[in-house]
């Protein structure tokens, strides 16, 4: 099953942690934000594999854009 | 700053990024001066940019304000060498202090009390643990380029240290440019407070008394005032003579803070010096009734200090809080957006620092402080009933605030006590 991962906040792409393929727990930071000087993790929901990143390092995204799918 | 420079007949030029194109500062100026993209590299990190500005516009001196490039030596360097002034002190006292290790050995040999830890670089986490084990756990890691409560970690036993050293060093590097780490002891239930120096070109060095700001969250102030409540008075002295010994030892000239940590019975340790004003200044400014920000021009332009030490009195009590676009209920993540709505509280001792007005866009790209408020009385209850009567009015709508928290933090038994320590809020003090 495909599941969205979407921005909690509204902020740039500091870092892509991960890629597609790349298995991930939950808890895990797939992307990571800046915000307000913060660098904030946006973490995978459940454990599964990164089937796509929607977004590149320096890029501005709005709270509930959607950043990667998890299948 | 602004207002400063008109009292003593100074016309004053802005520089903004493109997403300060609108902003409050811009218009406040009498001139101003676009220097870049939004994203702080390309404008108020590029001191190319800003110099190039200040030629352009032939400034004669540069206020560095408190963030950004203010602490940076090499730009306070670059400034000089520009045949401009730097309204602040030397670039070698920005850069000495700037090195939190050089920092801890300078004043250790200036006789100021500092944390047991490291006075080198800790190499590894071999060398990492010798000291730990010889300070006794907990221990914070510190990076020795640090400031800002940045790439601070806590550690509470040996085999959480490897784990903490290689995150401590990656964020170090990230923020800093440098992976260098040093190690002090963990104290518990410690209060900060801070004491406010000044220096002139004369080598005069005088402080302006102390400023309790044990609220914070991420290392970072929340509330700040003054006189600090409930200190003894053998520590209120030291703290302050400590203060000037420190600051006469590396010849500091111009505003600065001297940061310390005040352990459960009183003994107090430096813990890092701000070379610069600092963002809660206008507490010490509403205590004293001397304006801090006039002086720095004063001095900057080689006049002498323009008060005594004695000169400089505790005349009333001033509490400050910071409004952040920050979600308390969300660990203080950031709350970017546009301000919708800005009610403004005034009245008798209340003193408003704003940044922003209904309108005003904050973006992700700066810090998350939009205004202070600050709030002076007679005795310290008089200033806290101003103050829970000001953070009342207060109305900022558009994004999340800090006002919620601070409301429960000013209400809380603790803070009306005057028993404060910088762990409370980890603690749940002031949860909902």
């Amino acid at each position: 099953m495909l599941e969205e991962i979407k921005a909690h906040i509204t902020g740039v792409v500091f870092q892509v942690t991960t890629k597609a393929g790349d298995r991930v727990a939950a808890g895990d930071a797939v992307i990571v934000l800046e915000s307000m000087k913060m660098e904030i993790p946006v973490e995978a929901p459940r454990s599964g594999a990164v089937k796509e990143i929607r977004v590149r390092e320096g890029q501005t995204v709005q709270e509930g854009d959607v950043v990667a799918v998890l299948e | 700053m602004f207002r400063a420079c008109r009292q003593l007949g100074l016309k004053t030029v802005a520089v903004f990024s493109e997403a300060d194109r609108g902003a409050l500062h811009v218009r406040d100026a009498d001139e101003a001066v676009a220097i870049g993209g939004a994203p702080a590299r390309e404008s108020y990190l590029n001191a190319e940019r800003i110099l190039a500005a200040a030629r352009h516009s032939r400034a004669d001196a540069i206020h560095p304000g408190y963030g950004f490039l203010s602490e940076n030596w090499r730009f306070a360097d670059a400034v000089h060498q520009a045949g401009i002034e730097f309204i602040g002190p030397r670039p070698e006292a920005i850069r000495k202090m700037g090195d939190k290790i050089e920092a801890r050995r300078l004043m250790a040999a200036a006789g100021v009390p500092v944390l047991p830890g490291s006075f080198e670089p800790v190499a590894d986490v071999g060398g990492a643990e010798a000291v730990a084990r010889d300070v006794g756990f907990p221990v914070f890691l510190k990076a020795a380029a640090g400031g800002g409560g940045i790439g601070i970690a806590r550690v509470d036993k040996p085999t959480d240290l490897a784990g903490a050293f290689a995150m401590a060093t990656r964020r170090a590097q990230a923020a800093f440019g440098t992976g260098e780490l040093y190690i002090e002891r963990y104290l518990e239930r410690p209060r900060h407070v801070e004491i406010q120096v000044f220096g002139d070109s004369s080598g005069q060095i005088v402080h302006l008394y102390e400023r309790e700001c044990s609220i914070q969250r991420r290392h970072q102030k929340l509330v700040e005032e003054s006189p600090a409540p409930n200190l003894p008075p053998p520590s209120k002295t030291g703290l302050a003579s400590a203060a000037v010994a420190g600051a006469r030892a590396i010849g500091y000239t111009n505003a600065g803070t001297m940061e310390f940590l005040v352990d459960e019975g009183g003994g107090f340790y430096f813990l890092e010096m701000n070379a610069r004003l600092q963002v809660e200044h206008p507490v010490t400014e509403e205590v004293t009734g001397l304006d801090l920000v006039v002086a720095q021009l004063r001095v900057a332009s080689g006049e002498p200090l323009p008060w005594s030490q004695s000169e400089i009195v505790q005349r009333r009590v001033a509490i400050e809080c910071r409004v952040y676009a920050e979600d308390p209920s969300k660990g203080f993540l950031p709350s970017p957006g546009t301000v919708q709505r800005l009610d403004l509280p005034s009245g008798e001792g209340i003193r408003i620092e704003s940044g922003v007005e209904a309108g005003s866009t904050v973006s992700v790209h700066y810090d998350s402080l939009l205004l202070k408020l600050i709030a002076h009385g007679a005795t310290r209850q008089e200033a806290l009933e101003r103050m829970v009567n000001a953070l009342d009015r207060c109305v900022v709508e558009g994004l999340q605030t800090t006002i919620p928290f601070l409301r429960r933090v000013v209400a809380s038994d603790e803070f009306k006590a005057g028993r404060v320590h910088t762990q409370l809020l980890e603690q749940g003090a002031f949860n909902a």
